[in-house]
C-alpha cells in the first residue's frame, strides 16, 4: 500500500508499467495469433504429439525455430540435427541479450533469467524502445515483463487452439496449410532487405539451398545459411571500400 | 519420426531446443564485461535470420514434393510465394502478406485440383 501511495501520482508503478507493456505489445500479438494457430495445426499434421507440441511452446518459446522444427520433423530429421538447426535459427537472439545487458544490470539473477527467457523478436522490439525513453521510471522491467507475459500466454493459447483445430478437422493436412510457413517467413524476411549485402546474402542462401538440397540430414540448410552469411559479409566489405573510393 | 503420445525422442528434442534457445538469450548477462565476441562474428550475426529463413522458403516453394524442381506457373506454392513477396514489398504488413498469399495459394490449388 505504501508503495502504491508513493508512486501512484506518476505512471511508474509496477502494475501500470506491466499493463502498459502488455498494451504496447498488442499490434504484434495480432500478427502472432495466426502464426501460433498455424504452428499448432502443422505440428499435429507433421506427426508431433500433443504433449510435445505444447511442451515446445511452453519451454522453447521461439516461433520461427518451432516452425523450422516442424518442417524438419515432417522430413524425418533426427533430433540432434533439429537442436543444432534451432541453435543456428535462434542465434540472432544473442544480439538482443547483448543489447539488454546495460538495462538489466541492476536486476537480480532470477529477473534476468525470466526476462531472458522471454526475449522474443516481438518483446525485444517493444521493451528496448521503452528502455531507451528518457524518463527515469524505476519499473521498466515490469513493462518488459508485461510484454513477455502477454506474448507467452497468447503463443501457448494459439498453439492449443491450432492443435484442437487439427484434431477437429483430421483432413487438415491436405488443405495445403503448409504454405503458411513459407508465407510467414517471406513476410519476416522482406523487412530485412534494405541493403545490397542483405540482398546478396538472401539470394545466395536461396540458391545454395536448392543446389545443396540433396545433402543428408538437411545439411543443405546449414550450408545455405552459412553461404548467405559469408556472402553478406563479403559484399559489405566490397560496397564499403567502394564507398570509401568515391 | 514420432507417433502418438509423447516419445523419448521428442523429450530429448524439446529439452535440447529449450536449452540452446535459453542459453542464447541468457549467455550475454553472465559473461558481459568479461568477454567480447570477434567483430566479424557480431557483424555476421545479422545476416543469419534472413539467410536461414530464405534457405527454408526456397526449397519448400520450388520443390514442394521434396525432390523435383518445379518452376512451372502451375505450381501453387510458387504463385503464392510470388504474391507474398509482392504484398510484403508493397505493404510491409506481416498479417496482410500471410492472409492474401494464403488465399491466392488455396485458390490456385483448388483450381488445379478441379482441372
Amino acid at each position: 500500500m505504501t508503495k502504491h501511495n508513493k508512486v501512484s501520482a506518476r505512471k511508474s508503478s509496477a502494475l501500470s508499467q506491466f499493463f502498459e507493456g502488455a498494451k504496447d505489445t498488442l499490434p504484434l500479438i495480432v500478427g502472432a495469433i495466426p502464426f501460433g494457430i498455424i504452428f499448432g495445426t502443422l505440428a499435429a499434421t507433421a506427426g508431433l504429439s500433443f504433449e510435445a507440441t505444447m511442451g515446445m511452446s511452453l519451454f522453447v518459446f521461439a516461433g520461427s525455430s518451432q516452425f523450422v522444427c516442424v518442417s524438419l520433423v515432417s522430413a524425418g530429421t533426427a533430433w540432434p540435427m533439429i537442436v543444432l538447426t534451432t541453435f543456428v535459427v535462434n542465434l540472432r537472439h544473442m544480439l538482443y541479450g547483448a543489447t539488454m545487458v546495460p538495462f538489466y544490470k541492476n536486476l537480480n539473477p532470477l529477473w534476468k533469467m525470466v526476462l531472458a527467457f522471454g526475449l522474443t523478436d516481438e518483446t525485444f522490439a517493444v521493451a528496448v524502445s521503452r528502455y531507451c525513453q528518457k524518463d527515469e521510471a524505476p519499473d521498466k522491467h515490469y513493462y518488459n515483463l508485461g510484454s513477455m507475459v502477454f506474448m507467452y500466454t497468447n503463443w501457448n493459447l494459439c498453439t492449443f487452439i491450432g492443435l484442437t483445430a487439427g484434431k477437429a478437422f483430421p483432413g487438415i493436412s491436405n488443405w495445403g496449410l503448409d504454405f503458411a510457413m513459407p508465407a510467414t517467413f517471406i513476410g519476416i524476411v522482406i523487412p530485412y532487405l534494405v541493403s545490397k549485402p542483405m540482398w546478396a546474402s538472401v539470394v545466395t542462401a536461396g540458391t545454395v539451398s536448392i543446389l545443396a538440397g540433396g545433402l543428408p540430414h538437411k545439411l543443405g540448410l546449414m550450408a545455405a545459411a552459412l553461404a548467405g552469411v559469408i556472402m553478406g559479409l563479403v559484399c559489405e566489405k566490397i560496397f564499403h571500400s567502394k564507398k570509401e573510393l568515391v | 519420426m514420432f507417433g502418438t503420445g509423447i516419445q523419448v525422442n521428442e523429450i530429448y528434442m524439446i529439452a535440447g531446443m529449450a536449452l540452446v534457445t535459453f542459453g542464447i538469450r541468457y549467455i550475454m548477462f553472465p559473461i558481459s564485461g568479461r568477454f567480447q565476441f570477434p567483430e566479424l562474428f557480431e557483424r555476421g550475426l545479422k545476416y543469419a535470420p534472413p539467410a536461414v529463413l530464405t534457405a527454408i522458403i526456397v526449397p519448400s516453394v520450388l520443390m514442394p514434393t521434396g525432390d523435383i524442381l518445379n518452376l512451372k506457373l502451375s505450381n501453387p506454392y510458387l504463385i503464392g510465394a510470388l504474391v507474398a513477396c509482392a504484398m510484403g514489398g508493397l505493404f510491409k504488413n506481416l498479417l496482410l502478406t500471410i492472409v492474401v498469399s494464403m488465399i491466392v495459394f488455396l485458390g490456385f490449388q483448388w483450381v488445379f485440383a478441379m482441372g
